[in-house]
């Protein structure tokens, strides 16, 4: 890394604010996903102008810049996969404006989600995105990656929650898109930019909806002994009008690692769990949860229990929320699939990600958003067995094949990022590619913005460059 | 031209003889303010699109998408306009699974036709939009047109998950897919949603659907000014009472509703008649939900003094939530030289609310308004005897609204007027800060600029 840009770096942040030894980098150079690359020096920018003015530095040294919140993304966005500056918004962490009357919150990026809620909570408002991350992840990585949740289904994704963003363009250039309140006319900017994975803007601030909190909610959580009758009820239950909303399959076999850890009341021999949430006024919420559980005794529930209360709820959802610490014990690393299929499409896509487990030697479990198809599968593995890795990349490559194949998409709420890139023309054709990789480079022109993403690299059509610092280190994985 | 060969000859050759056309009649029927095109074409498939967009880009060819034509009067008129593509020949429905709430549809698909389907399964699409019968879905979502059910819904920006369109280039394009839950590359559709045509030829749609409800019904309340009306509201909205459409109808807007009640031979709700101004909240769900709403909004109103109030049955809620969606229509039908605006405030307040009452005041206008969910609000200016206004009044008055908006903060839209109104300002009101960003959008989707060309946002 050229030493005058890191000094110039700390000439403007000051030099607690950027890290630049190897031992501090390496922090960086993992997310939640199974990637690695290293950035050449991370810092954190405290305003808007910071931002921009270390997107002008970069420019001026041609090295590329990505963005970071708290690294708990799963497909490799937030890494440095050509080299360069990581601009990590940690610092950038304030709620600046609360507008309880309009429903309204501006924040800065590093704002952890779950800490926008407890701001307004007391007003009986809520942030609905709720990724499993939420107590550490942050809203701009929200925002890049368009996260979503159990709540999916129900609410939509973080772009039905933004109102307007402040960017940061490649060029330095700080504009605001969108407006606070209400729509204005003109496009929809900000339904490109969430979710456009950091490729096209840095984003500095943002204008959330917040959400009103129902009067009443229901939790229930129904047994079965077969995985075909848990998803028949789930088609059954959406079309017979009501849309839950949340609705979370656990199948056998991680339910029983999950019971044999947090002793959350699961049968050992039952096939799979659903946990059900209804939503809404008192009357809608308990005459739906009946009918819920008339829906799961028609398709042969074992048993289906409702919560009474607050604490009886949380018992229910013990065993959801602790599943994937329940599966960490039995292997030293697990990889977190997220694929989407038509909910109807459930019980084959489970035998099928049976079938390439056996296949490539893994007992994978599924965890999932069973209400709106988002699949989870989780491959236990072990890092350091190199020959284990590679087996378990082909065998979640072969399950997002199927996802597709079977009429679904490669990522309902994780990202493509540095993961998927190449499975994209799996989904997108050429014409795609080209309209994409347009409308990329009327943003990001030099592929200076977190380069390696989204676009095959392999692609002819569709290629985009990783600009690369030319001291990068070399990419694992 | 590239060729010897007549422009209308070379058309037939991609979509065939009978559906090119040229007669006048058929020009007119295409026409944008007044504006027609060369051609008329009724193509049957994407890839008839594609190739009529290749022709259009090389030949630089201005082409306007049209559903059944009745937001086309929304914008400008073209700067260039050759091509009418009459997007009706496309009317499939791709896949509709019930089960799964997707749907992918046609552009050139009536959404009356549609919501039927979707009905027989229990299901809608919460688009309650004007000439909602005749309205194609590509239409529809192109014009962005506001829809009285997005307090509960949302836009269609929200329910939104996929389509298929043609680009500049000519090419079949695609974002999303047919699932509800997907982030797979930029969510280029939404863009489409309130791009008038501007980016792309929509061909298809994907749609998460949504279950009927139960029942519904409504409940009006009368206050004798604004400021009673507006703070019963902002009551009803933090109330957390899940309501589907929720309007505050100013006095002219209540007047008009009920002299269409009347002449259809509907039951007028008392509250219609009464000169006030009215708060109309419509809510859904099942029996016993919506029993519970309209018990909790008779003790609201009488809480909040209301001067009448008044609970609407389920038939009488469907005509008045009918009459609010089309009022767009019966506007344009009171008087063709009206001029409807679309204002959007960070607040409103009866003292705004005054503000921009009173221009039309001042000129001895009528003014229809009304105050929609999410803080949308319609303007209607028109002559009290119905005639047309003077243009030089009406030129002055919206220049008057515009500016009053935009020291509020707000944004102003002139979503009808007369033509020669349109070429006196800018429709689309004040350039937002974030315009040079659209124009890089555009540039991307329509590099040879041949969709719409001009009818757009600052000129795009």
């Amino acid at each position: 890394m050229n030493s005058a840009l890191i000094r110039k770096l700390k000439s403007l942040l000051g030099p607690a604010n950027v890290l630049s030894q190897t031992e501090d980098l390496l922090l960086y150079e993992f997310d939640g996903s199974v990637e690695k690359a290293r950035p050449e020096v991370v810092v954190f920018p405290h305003t808007t102008e910071h931002v921009s003015r270390i997107v002008k530095l970069a420019a001026k040294y041609q090295v590329p810049v990505v963005g970071r919140g708290a690294g708990t993304g799963l497909s490799g966005g937030a890494l440095a996969r050509g080299g360069g500056v990581m601009i990590v918004f940690a610092r950038m962490n304030r709620i600046l404006k609360i507008d309880l009357e309009n429903r309204r919150a501006v924040v800065q990026p590093g704002v952890v989600n779950l800490d926008i809620t407890r701001a307004v909570e007391h007003a009986g408002l809520y942030f609905a995105p709720d990724p499993s991350s939420q107590k550490s992840c942050t809203v701009g990585g929200n925002v890049a990656e368009n996260s979503g949740g159990p709540h999916t289904l129900a609410y939509g994704l973080t772009t039905n929650h933004v109102a307007a963003l402040e960017l940061v363009l490649p060029g330095g250039e700080i504009v605001r898109i969108g407006s606070p309140h209400g729509d204005a006319p003109g496009y929809d900017l900000c339904g490109l930019f969430v979710g456009s994975e950091g490729t096209l803007a840095l984003v500095t601030e943002i204008t959330v909806k917040l959400s009103r909190k129902a009067e009443a909610v229901k939790t229930l959580l129904a047994i079965f002994d077969t995985v075909g009758d848990a998803s028949q009820t789930v088609v059954e239950m959406t079309a017979s009008g009501i849309t839950p909303a949340a609705c979370e399959m656990l199948d056998g076999w991680t339910l029983r690692a999950v019971e044999d850890y947090i002793h959350a009341g699961f049968p050992r021999d039952s096939a799979a769990v659903l946990l059900i949430e209804v939503e809404g006024l008192r009357e809608t919420a308990e005459s739906q949860a009946a009918s819920i559980a008339e829906i799961c005794q028609a398709n042969h529930a074992r048993e289906v229990r409702t919560a009474r209360d607050e604490s009886e709820r949380d018992l229910l959802w013990k065993g959801r929320r602790n599943a994937f610490g329940a599966l960490g014990r039995l292997a030293p690393s697990n990889y977190v699939l997220d694929g989407v299929i038509p909910r109807s499409k459930l019980p084959e896509a489970l035998e099928q990600i049976h079938a390439i487990g056996k296949k490539h030697g893994f007992q994978i479990g599924n965890i999932f958003h069973a209400g709106d198809g988002n699949l989870h599968p989780i491959v236990l593995y072990d890092p350091r067995d190199t020959e284990q890795f590679k087996r378990a990349i082909a065998a979640a490559e072969e399950i997002i094949r199927m996802c597709v194949l079977l009429g679904g998409a490669l990522t309902g709420e994780h990202g493509v990022g540095m993961e998927k890139n190449e499975l994209m023309p799996l989904l997108f054709s050429d014409a795609d590619f080209d309209l994409m990789r347009r409308l990329h480079d009327a943003f990001n022109p030099d592929s200076s913005l977190n380069p390696g993403k989204i676009f095959p690299l392999s692609k002819g059509c569709g290629e985009i460059r990783v600009r690369k610092s030319s001291q990068a280190p070399r990419i694992h994985a | 031209m590239s060729s010897a060969v007549s422009l209308p000859v070379r058309l037939e050759k991609i979509v065939g003889a009978d559906r090119v056309r040229v007669e006048a009649a058929d020009l007119e029927e295409f026409a944008i303010d007044g504006q027609k095109p060369s051609v008329v074409l009724q193509p049957r498939s994407a890839e008839e699109i594609a190739e009529i967009v290749r022709m259009a880009a090389s030949e630089k060819l201005a082409l306007v998408a049209c559903g059944c034509g009745s937001k086309l009067g929304i914008g400008m008129p073209p700067l260039r306009y050759d091509l009418a593509l009459d997007m009706k020949g496309l009317m499939q429905i791709a896949h509709y699974d019930a089960g799964d709430l997707t749907l992918s549809v046609d552009a050139g698909k009536s959404l009356g036709a549609l919501q039927w389907m979707l009905k027989e399964k229990g299901q809608f699409l919460p688009l309650d939009v004007p000439y909602f019968a005749c309205a194609t879905i590509g239409g529809t979502v192109a014009s962005g047109i506001d829809s009285t059910l997005r307090q509960q819904y949302g836009t269609a920006r929200d329910f939104l998950i996929g389509a298929e369109f043609i680009d500049g280039k000519g090419q079949v394009c695609k974002s999303g897919g047919r699932v509800v839950k997907n982030v797979t590359g930029y969510d280029l559709h939404k863009l489409l949603v309130g791009s008038l045509g501007t980016l792309a030829v929509i061909t298809r749609l994907n749609f998460r659907t949504f279950p009927l409800p139960e029942t519904c019904a409504g409940h009006l309340a009368s206050f004798l000014d604004a400021e009673s009306a507006l703070n019963y509201r902002s009551t009803l909205l933090k109330t957390g009472l899940p309501f589907a459409n929720l309007e505050v109808l100013g006095p002219e807007f209540s007047a008009l509703a009920a002299g269409i009640f009347k002449a259809t031979n509907q039951e007028v709700p008392d509250a219609l008649s009464s000169n006030h101004w009215n708060v109309y909240a419509a809510y859904e769900g099942n029996e016993s939900a919506v029993q519970r709403v309209t018990r909790e909004l008779e003790k609201l109103a009488a809480a909040a003094e209301a001067s009448r109030k008044e609970y609407l049955n389920q038939a009488t809620n469907e005509h008045l939530g009918g009459f609010s969606s089309g009022s767009y229509g019966d506007l344009i039908y009171a008087a063709t030289s009206m001029a409807l605006f679309r204002i959007v405030l960070p607040e409103f307040t009866a003292r705004n609310i005054a503000e921009i009452l009173r221009p039309a005041g001042e000129h001895s206008l009528r003014a229809v308004f009304v105050l929609r969910a999410c803080n949308v609000a319609y303007l209607a200016v028109l002559e009290e005897s119905g005639g047309d206004p003077a243009m030089e009044a009406l030129g002055r008055l919206a220049a008057e609204i515009f500016s009053t908006v935009a020291a509020m903060q707000g944004s102003a839209t002139l979503l009808h007027g007369p033509r020669a109104l349109k070429q006196s300002i800018s429709v689309w009101g004040t350039k937002r800060v974030d315009f040079p960003l659209m124009q890089r959008v555009k540039q991307a989707f329509d590099p040879q600029n041949i969709f719409a060309p001009g009818r757009f946002v600052g000129g795009i």
